[in-house]
């Protein structure tokens, strides 16, 4: 029988393992010429990244090498391209103009990475990751070059963990919230992107790439479009791939995103067939290697015209990047009925989610202490049924039948050189026999061995100790924690905030052992708080973590409508501001005008689609939001002062305007009310106020600790000061001192007698080194804070006050 | 099933919201994760708080006006409070959200 000719085109790992199920079946069927692209064989494309690292060389993972072409009598034309394809008189034509027949024809073409077509893409020196020319050029790179990667994925990490290796000052830009977002949650996006940048990697996430600039053809720069300029010589983009379907397409096969295949690989033309991530069957197409080899079982069936059907199977897949411990497998996508077990441990950088469904895991993603997941991803592929080991399944084989997960007991059980504080080197044995010695509490025994003494992480565990030593002799103290996500207070998690130079809601989740994924409506307002009062260059106010209110700058009434309430700077104001809250309350059709009780006006009975429109009018009359709804500055009200009372001491209203202008748009643990008094009078009422101020011959008296709401408490006098300056630079630094060190929702008041006046009065009033530093501080946040958020959302976000979609229309039909 | 696409994953924030205006009334998306999306009811059982302005965190939200805690999987309230808000179907592919108009047709007319 002579043999037919099978054409195949590409080289890939799909082909690859397709010949090889065919020359097994049986060697004699068809005599096969290969074309590559690509000057070479079959090579192990997932390898390339441990080539890169410098792990493995380019031989060692070279799957089919010379003698195994020649013992199949395979016909390389390597290096070589198909063009074209005859369909009709079954020729391919190759592109120095060879024309073969066949008889069978394979499409093995693979995928191309995807360049996104910013303005710069061709230039010389932006590459792919994709084959070992792309692999080369990121290795000819030394210490000291600059390359920037953009993606975030599992490609352009392995490219950038891979040139950081040889010291390549590598960034990364990705443009989601947090790395590899589609197999991670955020938790081990953000543990992964600490270690990255461990590592010496710069990874800038939210970031939009606009531009590649280049000098002399070569590329220099990449431009992100909040104008961050990043200078490179290399730049990789690692983004995606698109299936690689040019020539079918050309060639008159039924294409879609792949190359349609039927459940035998068949194409539309029953002599050619397609393997591989080219091919879309049945709706998918595929980026990971185990579907293809399954495909190249049935494709190898196929053409010995045996039978088969190639089925697709929900795969989970291991994923790694390289020297990171990190571990992800099976799906995170929406589904309902889904449940997380989770479990932190951040002392030891340790994370640990799965994902269940069903009472099987679908799920996991681990970083830091990896050990399990070969034994999750058994039990995902498996679909194990897990109820039974439910409550102990987190911790792993070693848990499973028998041992408790009490918590006392694993304390109990732990031996007496168990360190318990990390902090201070403190061992079980340590503290043990501090209980003997009569150590009976927390603070005790702080004071005798240190023991969760710096970070208080460890906190838990000795308290678990005294409970074990001591028995019912121990009470656990019930310091009241934030929320039910943590067992911290308040105070503990300011401090550690601090201390531990926490600078993002995914580091205190995840250092701090947050019990919740991302919290919940009582602690991540605080938490967004702290952070930003805390470090306000660093850290991004996040929208999502505050109440309605703050989110939409403005006060929701109880029929989901909106007031509206413009600041009057020290409760002036003129009839050209006058007129344009009249026409827009005119104009917005507003049922309520209101005198407040802040000495300004509130047009209440907004309707939410018609923020961004009455703030875009009012802001052209100059008039900026007031922050009515806000946790920060509301109001300075004033009396008339010199300018006008027969009594005024000292000019007020211009101080309050001062006043206002200097502190307006600052965030506050909880709502923060000025006014100046133009003498003892006192008719702005400044002795009820967080800070007050009371004008008299001789000076200003600075008020502190006032609320007339649902308490009402007399101010106490915090100093005397002679001039307005001073004033200003007293009342600063107390807003900072305050903002720095109260609870979320303690007023002044409540602060303050936690605190007391007298510790307030060392740190600003005799400090005077520390005013300064405090007012400075405040000064900091106020470059970013100090402006008008009406007239920013007007501008960029009113898209986000109108419905996403109307299907009124559509649905009904 | 008829899928309808109804605007771009992008467009709601993580951890945030939006509304869409259906025969049945207004539903919000919720956007819990990257690639997570809910769709619900917007109107809270207990007044007629806006669900979509609330607080939104793990996979759940919290009303903006008493703080009712709803679960966007079952819709059920959480913890003491009594109450069920209806919870449609809703899917994420290449970065754009579909919803099925049937099941907003369907229902309205019911
Ligand atoms: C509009 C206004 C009433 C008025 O028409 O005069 C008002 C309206 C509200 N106040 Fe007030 N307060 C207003 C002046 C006051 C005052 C008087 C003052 O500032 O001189 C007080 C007492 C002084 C004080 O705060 O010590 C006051 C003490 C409160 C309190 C109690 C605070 C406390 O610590 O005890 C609350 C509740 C809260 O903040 O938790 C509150 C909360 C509210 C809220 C925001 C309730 C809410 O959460 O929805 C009201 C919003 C209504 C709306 O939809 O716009 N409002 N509220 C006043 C706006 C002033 C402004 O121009 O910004
Ligand atoms: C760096 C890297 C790491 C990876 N890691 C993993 C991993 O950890 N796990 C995993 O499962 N997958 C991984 N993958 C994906 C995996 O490598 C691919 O799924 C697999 O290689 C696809 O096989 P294929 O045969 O379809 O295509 P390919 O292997 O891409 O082969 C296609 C070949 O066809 C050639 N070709 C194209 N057009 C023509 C033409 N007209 N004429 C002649 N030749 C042509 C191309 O040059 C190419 O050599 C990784 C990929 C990369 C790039
Ligand atoms: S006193 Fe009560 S009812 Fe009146 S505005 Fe203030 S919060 Fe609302
Ligand atoms: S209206 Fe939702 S909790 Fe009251």
């Amino acid at each position: 029988m002579t043999k037919q000719k099978l054409i195949v085109i590409g080289a890939g790992m799909a082909s690859g393992r397709a010949l090889e199920q065919l020359f097994a079946a049986n060697p004699d069927a068809y005599d096969v010429t290969l074309f590559n692209a690509e000057p070479r064989g079959n090579y192990d494309r997932i390898m390339l990244s441990p080539v890169l690292a410098g792990d493995k060389t380019y031989e060692e993972i070279v799957i089919h090498d010379s003698a195994w072409y020649e013992d199949n009598t395979v016909t390389c034309r390597f290096g070589e391209k198909i063009v074209s394809i005859d369909r009709a008189a079954k020729t391919v034509t190759a592109e120095n103009g060879d024309v073969l027949a066949y008889d069978k024809l394979l499409f093995g073409t693979g995928s191309n990475p995807f360049i996104i077509p910013l303005p710069g893409h061709d230039l010389d020196g932006v590459i792919a990751y994709r084959d070992l020319e792309d692999t080369q050029a990121m290795m000819a790179k030394r210490a000291g070059d600059k390359v920037v990667v953009i993606g975030g994925g599992l490609l352009g990490l392995e490219a950038a963990a891979g040139m950081a290796a040889h010291g390549v000052d590598v960034t990364v830009v990705h443009i989601m919230g947090h790395l590899m977002e589609r197999q991670l949650d955020e938790a081990a996006g953000y543990l992964l992107k600490k270690s990255l940048e461990d590592k010496g990697i710069t990874v800038l996430c939210n970031a939009n790439s606009k531009e590649i600039k280049g000098v002399d053809g070569k590329v220099s720069a990449l431009m992100l479009d909040d104008g961050t300029e990043l200078p490179c010589d290399l730049l990789v983009m690692a983004v995606g791939i698109r299936p690689n379907i040019a020539l079918g397409a050309e060639s008159g096969l039924a294409t879609g995103r792949g190359i349609h295949v039927d459940d035998q690989m068949i194409t539309s033309d029953e002599n050619i067939l397609a393997v591989g991530e080219c091919v879309e069957h049945d709706g998918m197409v595929f980026g990971l290697v185990a579907p293809l080899y399954d495909q190249a079982k049935v494709v190898a069936k196929t053409l010995l015209g045996e039978e088969a059907k190639y089925e697709q199977k929900t795969l989970s897949t291991k994923l790694k990047v390289t020297g990171c411990d990190l571990f992800s497998a099976g799906d995170f996508a929406e589904a309902e009925g889904r449940e997380d077990i989770l479990f932190r441990d951040p002392a030891r950088g340790v994370y640990k989610r799965l994902v269940i469904e069903d009472n099987k895991i679908i799920g996991a993603v681990m970083y830091g202490d990896t050990a399990d997941g070969s034994w999750f991803f058994g039990m995902i592929k498996d679909g194990t049924d897990i109820s039974e080991m439910r409550d102990t399944l987190i911790f792993g084989p070693a848990y499973q039948g028998g041992a408790t997960a009490d918590p006392l007991s694993a304390v109990a059980a732990l031996p007496l050189d168990a360190e318990i504080c990390g902090c201070n080197g403190v061992s079980k044995g340590d503290i043990v026999a501090a209980i003997e010695a009569g150590a009976g509490d927390l603070g005790a025994i702080r004071g005798t061995t240190k023991a969760s003494a710096s970070c208080g992480t460890c906190t838990g565990l000795v308290e678990q100790l005294l409970q074990v030593e001591l028995g019912d002799d121990f009470k656990m103290p019930v310091a009241a924690p934030m929320c039910g996500c943590t067992d911290l207070t308040h105070e503990d998690v300011r401090r550690l905030i601090k201390s531990k130079e926490l600078k993002s809601q995914e580091a205190v989740w995840q250092e701090l052992g947050w019990k919740t994924r991302n919290g919940c409506h009582s602690c991540r307002p605080a938490i967004n708080y702290y952070l930003l009062a805390d470090w306000p260059v660093e850290y991004q106010d996040d929208p999502q973590s505050r109440f309605v209110n703050e989110r939409k700058h403005a006060n929701i009434q109880k029929d989901g409508t909106y007031s509206v309430v413009p600041r009057m700077w020290g409760g002036i104001t003129t009839p050209d501001e006058l007129r344009a809250i009249a026409d827009a309350a005119d104009k917005y059709k507003v049922p309520t005008v209101k005198v407040t009780g802040g000495q300004r006006i509130d047009l209440l009975g907004v309707k939410g689609e018609d923020l961004p429109s009455i703030w875009y009018d009012l802001g052209q009359a100059g008039l900026v939001s007031g922050h009515a709804y806000s946790k920060g500055l509301r109001t300075v009200k004033t009396c008339v002062g010199t300018d006008h009372c027969r009594f005024g001491t000292q000019d007020s209203t211009g101080l309050g305007i001062k006043l206002e202008k200097h502190l307006w748009g600052s965030w506050t643990p909880h709502k923060l009310k000025l006014a100046v008094s133009g003498c003892p009078r006192n008719c702005a009422e400044a002795t009820c106020k967080d800070i007050g101020v009371i004008c008299v011959d001789s000076g200003y008296e600075i008020h502190v600790g006032g609320a007339a709401g649902m308490e009402i408490k007399g101010t106490e006098v915090l100093c005397k000061v002679e001039t307005e300056e001073e004033a200003m630079e007293v009342i600063s630094a107390m807003t900072q001192i305050y903002r720095e060190n109260a609870k979320y929702l303690d007023r002044i008041y409540k602060w303050m007698a936690k605190v007391g006046l007298d510790w307030i009065k060392e740190q600003i009033v005799d400090d005077l080194g520390n005013r300064k530093a405090l007012a400075d501080r405040f000064e900091l946040s106020q470059s970013i804070y100090r402006k008008d958020p009406w007239a920013e959302h007007a501008k960029e976000k009113a898209e986000d006050y109108q419905p996403l979609a109307d299907l009124t229309l559509e649905a009904a039909e | 099933m008829s899928w309808i696409d109804v605007g771009a994953l992008n467009d709601i924030p993580v951890r945030g919201a939006r509304i869409v205006k259906t025969p049945l009334g207004c539903v919000a998306l919720f956007r819990t994760d990257e690639e997570e999306v809910f769709a619900t009811s917007d109107r809270c059982p207990h007044k007629g708080g806006p669900l979509s302005e609330g607080i939104v965190h793990g996979k759940s939200v919290t009303c903006p006006l008493h703080n009712w805690v709803f679960s966007l999987e079952s819709g059920e309230a959480q913890g003491a409070d009594d109450g069920q808000i209806a919870t449609f179907s809703v899917k994420v592919e290449d970065g754009r959200i579909l919803m099925d108009g049937e099941e907003l047709g369907k229902r309205s007319a019911a």
